[in-house]
């Protein structure tokens, strides 16, 4: 029984939506949007599951005294200030989301410009990353560094006025070679995906049900 | 002297003149002539003529395809402003704009695209269209009744080759289930990621640190996420035998009940429960970057020996690849995010490349249901290759021979993107 609903309420769910999208009708559509309104209701529920393991996982650490422990408060403190803050703490005092307030001011002051360091470091990630690919170790991998140079010369105006080919040699790399092979493994992706669907929807795979699949 | 003093009036009555002039010739424009009429305003501009409407196909049945005759003078119109009504309504109020349409463009539309304005099945509708200016005033044409009322289809007639491709695809994988369940031995060329994950857990244990694997970032919808949620749970059953300690931090909330639920399964399936450690498997939180942070902390503090990157990945890929190279972790990646291979490429031992990431369940399962399905995707590949080979003879013979053989075919397996 703990294995059998779920599997059918999987395969008949599956099935329908395979069906849904070759029928165009009104009741099909309604059962579609039917279906996906439950994403974010479940999602909701999950999400109360996700704040638990948080919640446990560094209460644990904060108990247990481990390794690194006082980074713990730093994950508790804000997860459960940042809604009081938003949603209890009084108006009077700053409270609410809207600016001014004290949420607005942590989230603007605080998590804004931390979520803008992280994404920055990409920069010199890349740079580091390039620098480690590019390294001309073997045949193909020269054939790589040269292509780069070229797409990328081709795509400054620096490249134009080193000569006229670059630009076109660059848009016929990208054009052809490069985008046969992103096709190429976007065929595949599509076979894949179509196999693991049906894999799914008919109990072939069943490890995502965890302790349900056996 | 006295010659002067006659040479400055005349000078000054010279001058004078041609100003008198001028001046009386401006009191002319701005004084009307008496007796003479204005002329009369524009009467309005030419008005678009006859209105059809037909049902849309392949519709939910809210959909009409609504074109008109333009004005033989589109002098001064700025824009065609479509209004509809359900039929016999009366009052200005009843009317809905429910398209406006630039004067350069075609004077067809589907209405009901919009859904602020829907359009009800089997509701007859009527329509009058305006011609607007610039600033805005219409000028109306007469009342149409439309002349067909939408209706839902119940199959989507473009969607034929779509449903014979899916019809034959799931027909070949069922063909090798079966060929796999009577036991024939099926061929699997190896992938060289998958073969390492044995090393990369068997490095782990020795080197007495943790395995951290990342689920990606994506939501349980994608199947890039169920497939690796299914090799998350071949992993920790290896790991589970090795008793290595294992790390699953999640972004999405419902990935990371899943997730630990697979985790909790693989220790149990394995002979060791009383290993599995309920804090192994985590939510971190939904913020990406947020998200990309905790885990390159972990990566720098528990300095795991072995990285796996399994899932739907987008900007923090390279981020999480390029900490875990410097950490000195083996890194093992897989994506079906195109964008994002270069960066695991460079910066992992091993990536799997698209399909590879679907297909590492069955090389690891290696049970004959998984092994089937994987030679039919191999088989459905192979007729996609057959296509791309006729198309490429058949563009040279187009060529050579001056022939359209290639339109034909063309026209025998795509199907428009946007109908």
């Amino acid at each position: 029984m703990k294995r059998t609903v779920p599997l059918m309420i999987v395969m008949v769910g599956g099935i329908l939506m395979i069906l849904q999208y070759f029928i165009p009708h009104q009741i099909s559509q309604t059962i579609f949007a039917y279906y996906t309104d439950w994403t974010p209701i479940i999602l909701a529920f999950a999400l109360v599951l996700g704040v638990g393991s948080l919640t446990r996982i560094h209460s644990h650490k904060i108990r247990r005294k481990s390794k690194n422990w006082q980074y713990s408060w730093a994950v508790l403190i804000p997860l459960y200030l940042m809604p009081v803050l938003a949603h209890i703490w009084p108006g009077s005092l700053s409270g609410g989301m809207d600016s001014p307030s004290i949420f607005h001011f942590i989230f603007m002051h605080v998590q804004v410009p931390i979520q803008a360091t992280m994404f920055s470091l990409l920069a010199f990630y890349i740079a580091s990353a390039a620098f480690r690919a590019f390294r001309a170790k073997s045949a193909l991998a020269t054939v790589l560094l040269l292509s780069a140079i070229i797409v990328m010369l081709g795509q400054v105006p620096i490249g134009e006025l080193l000569g006229k080919w670059f630009p076109q040699t660059g848009l016929w790399i990208l054009r052809y070679p490069n985008l046969a092979a992103k096709r190429a493994i976007m065929l595949g992706v599509g076979f894949g995906m179509l196999a693991t669907n049906l894999k799914i929807i008919f109990g072939v795979e069943r490890n995502w049900l965890g302790g349900a699949g056996k | 002297m006295r010659k002067n003093w006659i040479g400055i009036p005349a000078l000054m009555i010279l001058l004078l003149l041609p100003s008198l002039s001028v001046a009386q010739g401006v009191d002319e424009i701005l004084t009307p002539v008496a007796g003479e009429q204005l002329e009369e305003p524009d009467p309005g501009l030419d008005v678009p003529g006859i209105v059809t409407v037909l049902d849309k196909d392949n519709d939910a049945g809210d959909q009409l395809v609504v074109s008109f005759e333009p004005p033989e003078n589109t002098a001064g119109v700025f824009a065609y402003n479509v209004y509809r009504r359900v039929a016999g309504a009366e009052g200005e109020d009843s009317w809905t704009l429910a398209e406006i349409i630039p004067v350069i463009e075609p004077t067809e539309f589907i209405d009901g695209f919009d859904p602020e304005f829907p359009i009800e099945p089997g509701v007859l509708y009527e329509y009058r269209i305006a011609s607007a200016t610039l600033d805005g005033e219409e000028f109306f044409g007469p009342v149409f009744e439309a002349g067909a009322v939408s209706v839902g289809e119940i199959y989507h007639t473009g969607k034929t080759r779509i449903l014979i491709a899916s019809l034959l695809f799931i027909l070949l994988i069922f063909y090798y289930f079966g060929r796999a369940q009577r036991g024939i031995k099926m061929y699997m060329r190896p992938i060289a990621g998958i073969e390492a994950i044995d090393e990369a857990i068997g490095r782990a244990t020795e080197m007495g640190k943790p395995i951290l694997y990342v689920p990606g970032i994506s939501s349980i919808a994608d199947v890039a996420t169920i497939a690796s949620l299914t090799i998350l749970g071949r992993v920790a059953k290896k790991i589970a035998l090795y008793q290595t300690p294992l790390i699953v931090p999640n972004r999405d909330p419902i990935v990371f009940t899943v997730a630990e639920e697979v985790v909790k399964q693989a220790y149990l399936e394995a002979g060791r429960p009383d290993a599995y450690d309920p804090d192994s498997v985590f939510f971190l939180t939904t913020s990406q970057f947020a998200y990309v942070a905790g885990v390159n902390g972990m990566m720098m503090r528990e300095k795991p020996a072995t990285n796996f990157y399994l899932g739907m990945f987008y900007a923090e890929s390279l981020l999480l690849a390029e900490t875990g190279s410097l950490s000195g972790a083996i890194q093992i990646a897989g994506t079906d995010a195109v964008t994002q291979l270069p960066f695991f490429i460079t910066t992992c031992d091993y990536t799997l490349i698209g399909e590879e990431l679907y297909a590492a369940s069955a090389y690891l399962g290696r049970e004959p249901k998984q092994i089937g399905a994987l030679k039919g995707q191999d088989a459905c590949k192979g007729i996609i290759m057959g296509f791309i080979t006729l198309a490429l003879i058949f563009g040279i013979i187009d060529v050579v021979a001056n022939t359209h053989i290639l339109d034909w075919l063309r026209a025998l397996v795509t199907s428009p993107i946007i109908e």
